[in-house]
């Protein structure tokens, strides 16, 4: 029952923070100087067509009155009509989102695992010489900012050693789109071959992604180990002859592994946000880089969906570390309560 | 001149100076950490005496010189217009500096100010606007909302400056109330406020000095990640434009010439990173310098 009620707390603090985001980066799109009609028309266009758009995206009316016909658009799924690609912005989300979220994916399959080898050996082995190389590494792996990776291993990866494509997502025809995720469409249609084509593709880029936030999980991972390591209970336990494996892995680790969880979530979502670099850099057909084609375009309405869609797998992302961290550490649920 | 048996002033600065010292020197990765941002410092601020070719900063062609690989005159090679890249890096440290220096000592006060506030009158409306305020700003991946308001404002090295310092104060904000909120009800506070202090004063003259440490860790870890952001701006384009000798921007240029002229990428991708890891292991020193 405590959880039930942590989690609606949490998704009704959710709700609220998505409308005030939405209030700050509408207003901010409407009221920043730049006629959008006028952009939208073209600068030869004469008066009366960019009035007549400006009263089809609204523009003539009052802020407020704007506002309110863009949610109540937002709620019968229409994120309005862009300017850059001539068409509605929620079938651009379509198309690009699942392209992003599924290198995402891969990314927080790499980072997840890779921080917990790294962290666990480090802190299995505190001091000595595996422990030093894993801190060194990950001190250049947080140093070195995700568009840098990117670069350097197009550069030595698929350039200089062949082992990977150097960019695209796909070099094989694609799959069906059925659910628009490759992965997915070509599993159920059968072909294997994009599937394995696809990962190939979303190696390089997904390490990229994954390799600073790895380091930095890994970090937290070790640290944590060190500081319960000599705890009273892990003595005990110890001392009672509870095997050393399972001592590690079992007693040792999940304590020590929260802090790593609780910035885990936070750092898969922020992917979204690097991604906007390393897509361009491997050219893959994703979210991020439309993003990017619309800002530099200043394509308002997609802009505002561009903030607000990630702002909701971010809020998502969020709550669910929420729940994960409050069911690894029963303090937190007891705490949010007492208050 | 000091009386034997009495301690001075300035004894007792250089004592606990002395101190932060020891704290802060037991871990040599923190000393490798200051001297990198001490260089980056002076690289910055010097960056047309150091650099060879000082004229190649800005507007320059020389297409003799054009896609050169690293030598002894060219350290980091030639661009495509024949500019030395090793001076624009130099240059490019300054850029990166300037954008850190003007976006922190905005953010900082304002943040810790707000923070103050809000954690002092816990529970009031004051609060509550503050912080949820703040929590918006939060609740978005900060490169994602400082892409958006550029490209809103329109890009250019400025406005990337005024984007980042719009999404960051919330999180000197959060750090200070939390703070604050844990010293609230502890005794001094209490004591000062009974006494008959007045609301600022407790905030000033008690509270303040309990934030410094956790703020000026965070203010020297933030120099690389504000350095980081606004390198990614301009590299996709939304920050400095060329020819401005900004990191980021030389990375995104240099990727066209991929594979045979790596070095225009490279090196400068390699630059953040030296900046980003000096300010990096310094900010662990200095949260070392403030413990126990």
């Amino acid at each position: 029952m405590r959880m039930a009620q942590y989690i609606l707390r949490r998704v009704v603090f959710a709700v609220f923070t998505l409308f005030g985001l939405s209030v700050i980066i509408f207003v901010m799109a409407r009221v920043l100087p730049g006629d959008p009609a006028r952009m939208a028309a073209g600068p030869r266009a004469p008066e009366w067509v960019v009035e007549q758009i400006r009263e089809q995206l609204n523009l003539d009316k009052p802020l407020h009155v704007q506002y309110f016909l863009w949610l109540r658009d937002v709620f019968n799924g229409d994120l309005g009509y862009s300017i850059f690609t001539k068409r509605s912005v929620t079938q651009d989300v379509i198309e690009y989102l699942p392209a992003s979220l599924e290198l995402i994916a891969v990314a927080a399959v790499f980072q997840i695992l890779g921080a917990f080898a790294l962290g666990v050996l480090a802190g299995m082995y505190a001091y000595r010489w595996v422990d030093n190389a894993i801190r060194l590494f990950a001190y250049i792996g947080i140093s070195i900012p995700a568009f840098g990776w990117a670069v350097i291993f197009q550069l030595v990866f698929a350039w200089k050693l062949d082992l990977f494509p150097v960019q695209g997502m796909l070099s094989v025809e694609a799959p069906e789109r059925i659910t628009g995720f490759v992965t997915i469409d070509s599993l159920i249609t059968g072909r294997f071959d994009a599937f394995t084509d696809f990962l190939k593709h979303a190696v390089l880029p997904a390490m990229a992604l994954a390799i600073g936030p790895m380091a930095q999980e890994a970090r937290l991972i070790r640290s944590g180990m060190i500081d319960n390591r000599y705890k009273d209970y892990i003595l005990l336990m110890e001392s009672h002859g509870v095997p050393k494996r399972k001592l590690m892995f079992k007693y040792l680790l999940k304590p020590s592994a929260i802090p790593a969880v609780t910035v885990m979530g936070m750092d898969i979502a922020s992917l979204l946000g690097n991604a906007f670099l390393v897509e361009i850099v491997f050219n893959w057909p994703g979210f991020s880089r439309y993003a990017i084609s619309v800002m530099l375009n200043k394509d308002l309405n997609a802009i505002v969906a561009v903030v607000m869609v990630i702002g909701v797998i971010f809020i998502i992302a969020n709550i669910i570390v929420d729940i994960i961290a409050a069911y690894l550490d029963p303090r937190i649920r007891y705490v949010e309560r007492g208050e | 001149m000091a009386i034997a048996g009495r301690v001075t002033r300035r004894q007792l600065v250089m004592e606990s100076l002395r101190r932060y010292w020891f704290k802060f020197s037991r871990s040599k990765l923190s000393v490798v950490g200051l001297a990198i941002s001490l260089s980056t410092i002076v690289i910055a601020v010097f960056a047309e005496y150091l650099a060879p070719y000082p004229e190649h900063a800005g507007f320059y062609i020389s297409f003799e010189d054009a896609l050169q690989p690293p030598s002894w005159e060219h350290p980091f090679g030639t661009d495509e217009y024949g500019r030395d890249v090793f001076s624009r890096v130099l240059f490019g440290f300054r850029f990166s500096l300037k954008l850190a220096g003007v976006v922190l000592s905005i953010v900082i006060p304002v943040g810790v100010l707000l923070g103050l506030v809000a954690g002092y009158y816990r529970g009031r409306i004051l609060d509550m606007a503050i912080m949820r305020v703040a929590d918006i700003f939060i609740a978005v991946p900060p490169l994602v909302l400082a892409l958006a308001i550029t490209s809103l404002l329109g890009p250019s090295l400025v406005n990337a400056m005024i984007a980042v310092t719009l999404m960051w104060w919330p999180w000197y904000t959060r750090l200070t109330y939390n703070v604050v909120s844990s010293v609230r009800n502890e005794p001094f506070v209490i004591a000062a406020e009974l006494a008959g202090a007045k609301p600022l004063r407790v905030m000033f003259r008690e509270i303040l000095p309990v934030i410094v440490g956790p703020i000026l860790t965070k203010a020297t870890l933030d120099v690389g990640w504000v350095i980081l952001i606004g390198a990614a701006l301009s590299f996709v384009g939304l920050g400095a434009q060329p020819p401005t000798p900004d990191l980021g921007t030389m990375v995104a240029e240099g990727i066209k010439y991929m594979p045979e002229y790596w070095w225009i990428s490279i090196f400068p991708a390699l630059a953040i990173a030296y900046i980003i890891l000096g300010f990096n292991l310094l900010g662990d020193g200095v949260r070392d310098m403030f413990t126990e």
